[in-house]
């Protein structure tokens, strides 16, 4: 009990250090770029090593194999865009995302199969990450964590409590707590997530060939890129509103 | 009589480029339709080698893409700051990069379905062209937008490729710009990695 008293204030804690930080500084700025310039190598290697092979023969499998899995992980992800949707007011997209996990995980079966999207129903993902930034909390700092990639000290943050308390799935198999009689272990946890991230991998080989082959700087090219998709996903937009061109102009 | 000799087969070229030079139409959102049907005929051409669909490519670039302006936005402020003939230089480099890297992009994508679905101007030098590449085995639906430059409305010219939200000229002129930082801002330690990879 204790405990985990200390950890809110702990959590508590960080996010008001997190969003002071946020107020100077701007997401394109580094936290420590040498040491992420090194884990970035360190996770090229981990990518050559292990989940592009993965990934490679997970492409050979059946197309009703691959989707089932996409289908079970992004229903799995769906418990963590409820609580999100809500905490940014979004009760239409929650509504939606607490149909589309209901349908898939029922007449879906388990979510392998995606029944929603025929019904209309819409699935955004959406994380404390985002949340945070739909509220104006600025991405802090930029920097790499091995395995797990790029990420700013607010996605970092927005990550971590997530895990700690907004996600549901989570909560069953990482701390292993019992919801209405359902119980899971850490394993199921990182099984899925190990299955989510081959399933991105195998989906975006050809993106990664590519971007690997053109790119005089790849850490540079990647860290803009995610810096790109975080905007993205916060404003909810699919198109790029880039004012500088008409600076060409004038 | 020498003189008069290359002025003549001079002027025959230029016709016969001109002939050889392909225009589309001049409405953006059929501008990128007819361009991209053009370069999947050419790049799923089975009768010509690789060599020559991409002296095509290249060519439709060439006249269809902004690099010029490309060019300027991906040096970022530090443009500003260069004289004329580092500039030129510059310029010299980035367009044979840019074809490099396009050629090599194109030929991955080639095999794809791509449909135009709407246009949106933004103002009176730009539209956005909303297109897609259809959901193939290999490879899931993939939303693409152009920038098209329409400050001449007869000539519309492409500026940017947003794959996904995320613009491709934009992460070109953010890797420039960390090349640029690490080295002080020296224009020709940019120019010697864009000579690096062309020369790959």
């Amino acid at each position: 009990m204790r405990f985990k008293k200390l950890q809110v204030i702990f959590s508590l804690i960080v996010l008001n250090i997190l969003l002071a930080v946020s107020a100077n500084a701007e997401a394109e700025n580094e936290c420590f770029e040498k040491v992420s310039r090194g884990i970035f190598k360190f996770n090229q290697g981990f990518d050559n090593v292990i989940l592009e092979p993965v990934a490679k023969v997970y492409n050979k499998l059946p197309e009703p194999i691959r989707n089932g899995t996409g289908n079970f992980t992004s229903n799995i992800a769906t418990l963590l865009s409820i609580p999100n949707h809500l905490l940014q007011g979004e009760l239409r997209l929650a509504g939606h995302a607490t149909g589309s996990f209901v349908v898939n995980t029922t007449i879906g079966i388990l979510g392998f199969g995606n029944p929603a999207a025929a019904l209309g129903l819409e699935n955004q993902k959406e994380d404390l990450g985002q949340t945070l930034g739909a509220y104006g909390v600025g991405g802090g700092c930029y920097f790499v964590l091995p395995i797990l990639g790029p990420t700013t000290l607010r996605d970092s943050f927005g990550m971590i409590a997530d895990n700690q308390y907004l996600d549901a799935f989570a909560r069953v198999t990482w701390h292993e707590k019992e919801i209405k009689s359902l119980s899971g272990n850490k394993l199921d946890y990182v099984g899925v997530k190990a299955a989510t991230a081959v399933d991105f991998r195998g989906d975006n080989m050809m993106n990664f060939e590519s971007l690997e082959k053109n790119s005089i700087d790849l850490y540079a090219a990647t860290k803009s890129l995610y810096l790109q998709d975080r905007t993205k996903k916060i404003k909810n937009k699919s198109s790029s509103d880039d004012d500088t061109w008409g600076e060409l102009d004038k | 009589m020498k003189k008069k000799l290359f002025f003549l087969l001079s002027l025959f070229f230029l016709y016969y480029n001109s002939l050889l030079a392909v225009t589309y139409n001049s409405e953006p959102k059929i501008f990128i339709q007819e361009l991209v049907n053009d370069a999947i005929k050419t790049l799923s051409d089975k009768s010509i080698t690789v060599e020559e669909k991409n002296a095509v490519i290249e060519k439709i670039a060439i006249e269809n893409v902004d690099i010029k302006a490309l060019g300027l936005y991906t040096l970022g402020k530090i443009r500003k700051d260069l004289d004329e003939k580092t500039i030129n230089n510059y310029q010299v480099i980035f367009q044979k990069y840019f074809l490099k890297s396009l050629t090599s992009r194109l030929t991955d994508y080639s095999s794809q379905k791509f449909q135009v679905i709407e246009s949106e101007q933004k103002s009176s030098n730009y539209t956005i062209v909303k297109s897609k590449i259809v959901e193939s085995i290999n490879s899931p639906e993939i939303k693409v937008d152009w920038r098209v430059y329409t400050k001449n409305p007869q000539k519309p010219l492409i500026r940017d490729l947003i794959v996904e939200g995320l613009s491709l000229a934009r992460t070109q002129k953010e890797e420039f710009a960390s090349i640029l930082n690490s080295n002080n801002n020296d224009a020709s330690a940019l120019i010697n990695k864009l000579q690096e990879f062309i020369s790959k």
